[in-house]
Order: C-alpha cells, then structure tokens, then sequence
C-alpha cells in the first residue's frame, strides 16, 4: 500500500517533468530559438563588457548630474508610492471584506484597483505619455497608479488577516464605524502595511529606472543618453550607481521592517 | 415578560446552510444569575452566545433583552450598555498599549473626535487605572499588549468589560487557550468582578468542574437543543455521562 503510494508519486513527477521537456522543446521550436549560438554568445557579451563597460576616471566629471538625477528619481517613486499608498488605504478599508461599508461599494473598489494592478507601471507609462508627454509627471502618474493598485490589494490582504477579532470586539463595546476603523483597524494593520509600502519603494526605485526611459525623465532618461551615445564609462557608472542606491534603500528598509514588525 | 427576567429565549431557531444549529431553544435568565453553558464540541453553545449579543439573527423565535424593544437591539449603543461580550481569542489590538484597550470599553458612549484624541491622550486615564487594578495589572497601563501574557491579556479583556459595564456579560470559552491555573485564576475572577457589580453572566466552559464551581446554573447544550438546565447543586453524575456521550455508544 505504502509503496504504491511512492511509486504513484515517482511517476507523477517523471510525468510531469515529461510535460515540462516537451514544453520546452515545443517552444524552442515554435521560436526558432538557436541554443547553441545562445550559448556561444555569451562569453563574447562577457568579454565585451569587460572591454567596455565600466567607468573611468574621465567618466566621474558627469557624476554630480547622475547623482542628481538619481536623486529625482528617487524622490518621483517615493512621492508615488506614498501618496499611492494613502489613496490604496481607503480603497482597501471600502474593498475589505471585514471593513467595507457595503457588497456594493466593496466590489466596486475592488474592481478599481484590480484594474490599476493589472496594468502594468510601463504600461501606464506608455498610455500616460499621450497625455503628459516627456516629463517626470507621466512617470510619477504611472508610478502611482501601480503602487495603488498593488498597495490597495495588499492592504485588503493586511486588513483581513490581523483584524478579524477585534473589529467584532470593538463591535461588541458599541463602538461606531469610524471609531473601530481608528481604534483597531489602522494600529493593528500599520506594522504590515509600512511593511508593504517599504517593498513597493523598493520595487518603485527600480521600474523608474525602466520608466525614465519611456518618459525621458530622470535616472533612466541620463542612462540610455549617455548609452545611445556610446559614452559606455559613462553608462556604467550610472548603472553602478543606481546598484549601490537599491542596495542601499533595500538595507534601510530591512532595517525599519525589523524594528517596526 | 416578568420583571426579574434579564433575558427570555424563546423558541429560537438558528438555520446554517440548511444544517440546525440552534432548534426551538427556551430558557430564561434571571438578574444576577450566573449560568455555564456547557455541552460537547458543535452543540450550539457560540452560536447561542452570539445570538444573544445580536451578531446572529435568529431565523425563528426571538430574544427578549431587558427593557430593550426589538428595534432597540440593532442599535449597538444602547445594547453595548446592556451586554459586553468577552472571548478565547481576548480579541485586543496588539499593537496598541494596554490603556487603548482598555478604554475601548467607552468607545460606545464616546464620540468619534474623542476616541480620536483619546488614542493621542488617553481620556478618563483614571478609569482605565482602577479597571486594571482589579484586575491586578496596575502597572502595565502603558505596556505593549502584543508583550503580556495570554493570561494577562485575558486580564485585559476583563478591565475593559469593567470600563464598559454592561448589565449582562457573555463569555465564550473565556480560558480554552489558557493552562489550567491560569484558567481557574481568570475564571474566579471574572466571576468575583460579576458579584461585586451584580451583573448577569452566561459563559460557555468545557469543565464541568469550573462549571460547578464558579457558577449557580448550567444549562447543558447537545445538537442545538437544550440537554438540562438545573441549579448547580442538582446536578447528578449521570446528566453528565450522558451529555458528553459519543453518538456512536448511544
């Protein structure tokens, strides 16, 4: 009995690695994907970057405009994310199914920021530009209505998990909508929620620099600038700088999750 | 309904998916009686508990509460004067300190910016102090409840049931997650908080020894329906044997 269990076992993961080869192979196919010469290639792309892409001495004269435009590109996704995460606060307390004041409005909220989630932040950005053009607005706008749209479900997630019991509680002492939202929603969910909002700076500083880009803003407008003009000491001083920065950011906000949490 | 009836279950019915929770169940409650509802896991016994606190309308029958009208019982103002509820999981905000907790037993009779400042600057900061020197936790006022123990928070619960002072109290499992002495110690002191302020109590226990002990009624639940209902003292060992039984021996 036990060992029919196993061998049952063995041959549903042989069958599905099976499925996983076949898969892969389809695609390949389907693609006309090259292994070899992907394989090949890369060394050369190694030896390339080696060659090219690293900053020089020369290269540190443009450092004050990187480090400037980095830094507007930090406070864009910081701005976003915060006022995204004030906005995603009421949304999910009305989406929240422990808080929300009726069906009604619950799925209509919902509704809302699963659009704005599903949208993806290069996305908004594409979509923004025809109405913002290239500024750091469209990229701060795009920013914002992912952070919203993630925060918003994340926090309903939040509010469900910590808040069940005492919201009854509250409930039970005769205590008014408002007041259970005050007295026990927010405090027990505010850990959780910095949580969250820390994380989507993090992942915000990070699609800004895909942003900017597209939105000819900021730290990403400065790399691709000096990409396109083949200034690569340059370019990878930018890159380098914006890998010390998310490390950075990621440090200080491990730090505020352990003291908070 | 006669005068010193606090309250009056009257056939009430309580449907969940089509499966009886509560079936045509009666009894009434006199002022100052302290009743153990006890009975084996599924008899109905929170689901009675929540019906009276209103979170459940019943689908047949109804409860009578003091004085109160039927249209009275939706409004949790009024009720929270009447009935304070207490439960296994304490149900506290962790987060906050003790004296939060405590002073939301007055969240009902205060209005929304005074809650608000409260949680800034503790309103009636005296009260929340004398509920939790009863309850033997004077210096904790501004400790993090998430750091007390679980018999401590239960402790808390009680203090805030103090500051709210309801006429009838409704406990659920009130020390199922806690360790023997630490139940007894929470248990003999709610009881003792009940005598002093000449409340109603009607808790849900899985001891039949607590049960004897602590209270003067018990009423004995089994699939929904009302198993016994005697004074303490006239409860026999074979009314028990029976509760408890398994289906499966019957």
């Amino acid at each position: 009995m036990q060992a029919d269990f196993f061998a049952r076992k063995r041959k549903n993961s042989l069958g599905f690695f099976g499925i996983l080869v076949a898969i892969t192979v389809g695609a390949i196919v389907i693609t006309e994907y090259d292994i070899v010469k992907g394989f090949e290639s890369l060394p050369r792309a190694v030896t390339w970057a080696l060659g090219n892409f690293y900053p020089t001495q020369e290269s540190l004269v443009k450092f004050p405009d990187i480090l400037s435009s980095l830094i507007e590109t930090l406070l864009v996704s910081i701005a976003a994310t915060s006022i995204g995460a004030v906005f995603a606060l009421f949304f999910a307390i009305m989406g929240s199914n422990t808080t929300r004041v009726n069906a009604f409005f619950g799925s209509i909220s919902r509704v809302i920021a699963t659009l704005f989630r599903n949208i993806d932040v290069a996305a908004w950005a594409l979509i923004l530009l025809f109405s913002f053009g290239q500024s750091s607005l469209t990229g701060y706008f795009a920013l914002f209505f992912g952070s919203f749209g993630f925060l918003t479900r994340a926090f309903v997630e939040t509010i469900d998990e910590v808040s069940g019991g005492s919201v009854e509680a509250l409930r039970a002492t005769g205590a008014n909508y408002a007041s259970i939202i005050f007295q026990s929603v927010i405090p027990s969910s505010v850990p959780q929620m910095l949580s969250w909002v820390l994380f989507m700076i993090e992942t915000n500083i990070r699609s800004a620099t895909l942003i900017g880009l597209l939105t000819g803003s900021g730290i990403g407008f400065t790399f691709n600038l000096y990409y396109k003009s083949l200034n690569y000491d340059i370019a990878s001083l930018v890159v380098v700088t914006i890998i010390v920065s998310i490390l950075l950011i990621e440090s200080i906000s491990n730090y505020v999750r352990r003291v908070i949490l | 309904m006669a005068s010193e009836n606090i309250i009056e279950v009257q056939n009430v019915t309580i449907n969940f998916e089509g499966k009886i929770a509560l079936s045509s169940l009666s009894f009434s409650v006199k002022k100052g009686e302290r009743i153990a509802l006890i009975g084996p896991s599924g008899a109905g016994k929170t689901t009675l508990l929540n019906t009276i606190a209103t979170f459940i309308k019943p689908d047949e029958g109804q409860i009578l509460i003091d004085e109160l009208g039927s249209s009275e019982l939706d409004d949790r103002k009024k009720l929270s004067r009447k009935i304070g509820m207490i439960r296994q999981q304490f149900d506290l905000v962790h987060q906050l300190p003790v004296v939060h907790n405590v002073l939301a037993g007055k969240l009902g009779q205060w209005g929304f910016f005074k809650s608000l400042w409260s949680l800034i600057f503790p309103q009636e900061k005296s009260l929340a102090l004398r509920a939790l020197e009863r309850v033997g936790l004077k210096d904790k006022l501004y400790e993090k409840t998430a750091n007390l123990s679980g018999g401590e928070q239960q402790r808390v619960a009680l203090a805030r049931l103090l500051v709210q002072s309801p006429e009838i109290i409704l406990a659920d499992e009130p020390v199922a997650s806690l360790d023997p002495a630490r139940a007894e110690d929470v248990l003999s002191m709610l009881t003792k908080l009940v005598i002093e302020e000449n409340q109603t109590l009607i808790t849900s226990l899985h001891s039949v020894e607590y049960a004897k002990k602590y209270f003067t009624r018990i009423i004995a639940l089994r699939d929904g329906a009302v198993f016994f209902d005697l004074p303490v003292d006239e409860i026999q060992a074979e009314n028990l044997a029976s509760l408890y039984q398994l289906k499966e021996h019957m």
